[in-house]
């Protein structure tokens, strides 16, 4: 037998390893290859050849556009709320025992932990029983909720490792809490704040799961795509279409990423 | 400001409900009650003839979830789907976790880790859409099979009745690779910190003693990553079970629960029905986190 | 005379946990006041809460003369230098050092200026422009007490600020600290868990335990009168002597302390001096510590002794496993109290 060193790797396990996490790039490839596809009604491979012209047809597109400015209007405003709310809560939770404080814990954790789907049938069936339309805000109120525990996650770690005795030392020097929370704790859970702001923008404008229940007639850039799955009229274009969503939801990721490495050291 | 700074230092619990107040406040009406009147829905019935909701509590609706053969059969095939991708992930995450944490260098490491991320932030559905074109008909997977002369050996597979379908972008075998693909970062990720935290001195004690590398592995990082392998598999199996999309994009005929659940409240209005539907994942996920548990899944979260 | 500090009947409860339990003390103005006690004593809690981070349970904490109990830290006319220093890392060390007065409203210029003459104060002069991250544990230790003093306090607080310090750099503080605090003239309050620290630095002691006080007097009496077995055994190192042997020995069943460096070690044959106790043992170990020597005598009655001793004085006849016999005058015999609190 081939003599090496016992804990080295075999070539087998290298190729393994490699190979799992090529699998777990291909589709990204994929899809971006195919936005470049001259053939407009299949799926073909190889591509029959490049072109550009698809990315110019979806720009021209109006349905496409109205979906964009619904997505972004909604994750704009579904990260505000969320900033607000979540960093309130933040702040409370950070610190301090009182009673209850476990169950606001799993309160603010069951958004993520429960399936999308519940948290959709869920909002509809209220939505339904208050008679209420769907509508911009509905989309929103969806949104809102997870989007509240992204950035309280975010802001509340960072809270927790805010030595307490910063905020004691800048009492004892003479700045009251307002101050303190100006000159100290702002500053040093700003990127924090940021960062779980770019991830709830990034989660909201991909969302489909929960918006496809709280939409009522209205479309966001998801759900123009979703439908686009099921009439296969201008595949190419749902191809750039799925470029521009990637790259939206992707940048801010890997912003907030970037910062929050960048906050723990 | 200094005078309402000091108002509400000598007053924490006001302090604090000021702070929580607001967000709890949209946080009880919007979600907890929506949860609550998800809840109240599944308790009522459809009348059979008016196609209109009877608000009499009953447990008929969940009768018949749990009795007519057809949404026993759903409840089944989800539950089978979401057993299936949980135990592939959990085989494909060993071996690239175990490399990344052992064998791999710093750098290497390192890239892993983004690497195996980077997918994990991308566009759920981009994710889903990519994968249909690789399974296209015509796509990248039939025409890899085809070169490879394996063409024959698709067709043969896709007949298989439990797991075939009509082609490869609309089977059960399809959604299983997508689910798998989908899922694996969240399976690669906690099993990579659980193997982090087992002490690289009990590798090599295991190693002093005699044991080859093999029976080190099944011996001694298996058990000691089983905590891993349990909070990864919490999040494969809700997430394969609650899923819709997938379904609905690269499947089979076949209903899933999530499917159930969108279709009802859809064109038919049996929201009652509907929510009881969705009663059965979130009963099926607490005995699962109750058994996961069991595993230590919450001390690798 | 208005004291600096004044608890009245203090008390700080942590469910079951009596952390500070009906304290009182005074400080004097112009003091440096040590609190000496082992972890979780009560010390640490006592300087929060004249600083004002904790509120007691019950009793009043005075400054001045002025009733401050309910006062939050900011509106206390007292400043702290914290065990971890508490430097902010996005300040510059100017900035921080001028922190007090930034928030109490002075002009940008005045409070540079200010800074930068207390960190000439520290001798850190050329450091204004530094990152804390960039300076060394004695630097940080300098700004943090600079940052401090800018106020002005009437009372300076210190939370065992000479802890992470190697030797060297600890013994050298000490003297900058005390020279500090005679030429400043406020009072200085000290907490710390090294006897020799606050023995050598304070004018007045208080030892902590278990959340109530067990001795405030200065050092000397401290060491040389210690009021019980736990000052005895903390302050210094003591032979705490109970029960029967101390019936035997004293003639009274009350316990009592000597002080190692107070025994004598004779041989068996040699004469007891008149008006001294005396017992037998055996010599279990010897520990060289350069100018002192320590043995550990084990009595017939199993009790065991430590004598200290200068090693000129050592001989032969007392090696290890030679019977001797230990002697000390009743002078040094320090009665402590009679009963143990629970």
């Amino acid at each position: 037998m081939r003599y090496r060193r016992w804990n080295q790797p075999s070539l087998g396990a290298r190729l393994a390893a490699y190979a799992v996490l090529a699998f777990m790039h291909l589709p990204v490839l994929v899809i971006v290859l195919y936005a470049f596809t001259t053939a407009d009604r299949t799926y073909e491979f190889p591509p029959p050849g490049l072109t550009l012209h698809w990315f110019a047809a979806a720009f021209a597109r109006a349905d496409i556009w109205a979906a964009m400015r619904l997505s972004l209007s909604v994750a704009a405003v579904a990260t505000f709320l969320a900033i607000i709310l979540g960093s309130l809560t933040a702040l409370g939770m950070a610190r301090g025992r009182f009673r209850g404080k476990e169950s606001i814990t799993v309160l603010l954790v069951l958004p993520i932990a429960l399936p999308g789907i519940i948290t959709g049938i869920a909002l509809l069936s209220a939505i339904k029983s208050a008679r209420l339309d769907p509508g911009f805000w509905t989309i929103v109120a969806g949104h809102a909720t997870f989007c509240i525990v992204i950035v309280y996650n975010n802001v509340v770690a960072r809270l927790r490792r805010l030595p307490r005795s910063w905020i004691e030392a800048s009492m004892d020097l003479g700045a009251d809490g307002w101050q303190t929370f100006r000159h100290i704790v702002l500053p040093q859970t700003a990127t924090a704040l940021l960062a779980g702001g770019m991830l709830a923008f990034a989660l909201s404008f991909d969302e489909i799961i929960v918006t496809l229940f709280t939409a009522g007639h209205d479309r966001t850039l998801p759900i123009w795509f979703f439908n686009e799955l099921f009439r296969p009229r201008e595949r190419p274009i749902t191809n750039v279409v799925a470029v521009v969503v990637m790259i939206v939801t992707f940048v801010p990721i890997l912003l907030a990423y970037r910062l929050t490495r960048r906050g723990a050291e | 400001m200094r005078e309402l700074s000091t108002f509400l230092y000598r007053r924490p619990t006001m302090y604090l409900l000021l702070l929580l107040v607001p967000p709890l406040l949209w946080f009880g009406t919007v979600y907890l009650g929506s949860l609550f009147t998800l809840l109240a829905q599944s308790i009522y019935a459809i009348d059979e003839f008016t196609a209109k909701v009877v608000y009499s509590p009953t447990l008929a609706t969940y009768k018949q979830v749990v009795t007519q053969p057809a949404n026993i059969d759903i409840i089944l095939r989800t539950l089978s789907m979401s057993v299936a991708v949980t135990i592939a992930c959990g085989l494909i995450a060993l071996p690239i976790a175990n490399y990344m944490v052992r064998y791999a260098s710093p750098r290497a490491r390192a890239l892993f880790y983004v690497g195996v991320m980077l997918p994990m932030w991308m566009s759920y559905l981009v994710k889903v859409y990519a994968w249909r074109l690789i399974l296209a008909k015509q796509g990248i997977l039939s025409w890899l099979l085809d070169t490879m002369g394996l063409g024959a050996a698709l067709e043969a597979v896709l007949r298989i009745p439990a797991i075939g379908g009509p082609s490869l972008s609309a089977s059960y075998i399809g959604m299983f690779i997508v689910f798998v693909y989908m899922w694996l970062p969240f399976m690669i990720l906690p099993l990579a910190a659980a193997l982090e935290k087992v002490p690289e001195s009990l590798l090599q004690a295991s190693a002093d003693l005699g044991a080859r590398p093999v029976q080190t592995f099944r011996r001694v990082t298996l058990p000691l990553a089983l905590p891993g392998l349990a909070a990864g598999s919490v999040f494969t199996f809700s997430l394969t079970l609650g899923d819709y999309i997938i379904p609905s994009v690269v499947g089979a005929p076949g209903y899933f629960i999530g499917m159930m659940v969108y279709q009802q409240q859809g064109t038919a209005g049996n929201i009652p029905l509907a929510a009881a539907f969705s009663v059965v994942p979130i009963v099926l996920i607490m005995i699962y986190l109750a058994i996961a548990r069991r595993a230590g899944a919450f001390d690798a979260l | 005379m208005t004291c600096a500090i004044e608890f009245r009947d203090v008390s700080r409860v942590y469910g079951e946990v009596r952390a500070v339990d009906r304290v009182s003390l005074t400080v004097e103005p112009g003091e440096f006041f040590a609190m000496l006690g082992p972890s979780g004593s009560g010390k640490t809690t006592c300087l929060r809460l004249v600083a004002g981070f904790e509120t007691p349970d019950s009793g009043s904490v005075l400054l001045n003369g002025r009733d401050v109990t309910d006062d939050p830290p900011y509106a206390r006319d007292v400043n702290t230098v914290f065990q971890d220093y508490a430097l902010f890392p996005h300040m510059s060390v100017l900035e921080n050092v001028a922190y007090g007065p930034r928030v109490r409203g002075q002009r940008k210029q005045d409070w540079q200026r200010r800074a930068q003459e207390m960190l000439e104060l520290v001798q850190l002069g050329h450091f204004g422009e530094r990152r804390p991250s960039q300076l060394s544990g004695g630097q940080r230790q300098r700004v943090s007490l600079a940052r401090a003093l800018i106020n002005q306090p009437q009372v300076l607080l210190l939370d065992e600020p000479l802890g992470a310090l190697d030797l060297k750099l600890r013994e050298e503080m000490q003297l900058e600290l005390k020279n500090l605090q005679r030429r400043l003239g406020i009072t200085f309050v000290f907490v710390t868990h090294d006897q020799g620290e606050a023995l050598s630095m304070a004018d007045r002691v208080a030892v902590f335990n278990r959340g109530r006080i067990e001795q405030l007097d200065t050092p000397r009496t401290l060491y040389t009168r210690p009021a019980t077995a736990f000052v005895a055994s903390f302050v210094g190192s003591a032979n705490v002597v109970t029960g029967e042997l101390a019936q035997r020995l004293s003639g009274r069943s009350d316990p009592f302390a000597v002080r190692a460096e107070n025994i004598r070690l004779r041989t068996l044959t040699a004469t007891a001096d008149a008006g001294s106790m005396s017992c037998i043992g055996d010599v279990a170990d010897v520990q060289y510590h350069g100018a002192m020597s320590r043995w550990q005598v084990r009595l017939d009655s199993g009790e065991v002794f430590a004598a200290a001793l200068a090693d000129a004085h050592a001989n032969g006849d007392f090696k290890v496993g030679a019977r001797v016999r230990l002697e000390w005058s009743r002078a040094d015999a320090v009665p402590l109290a009679a009963t143990e609190r629970p």
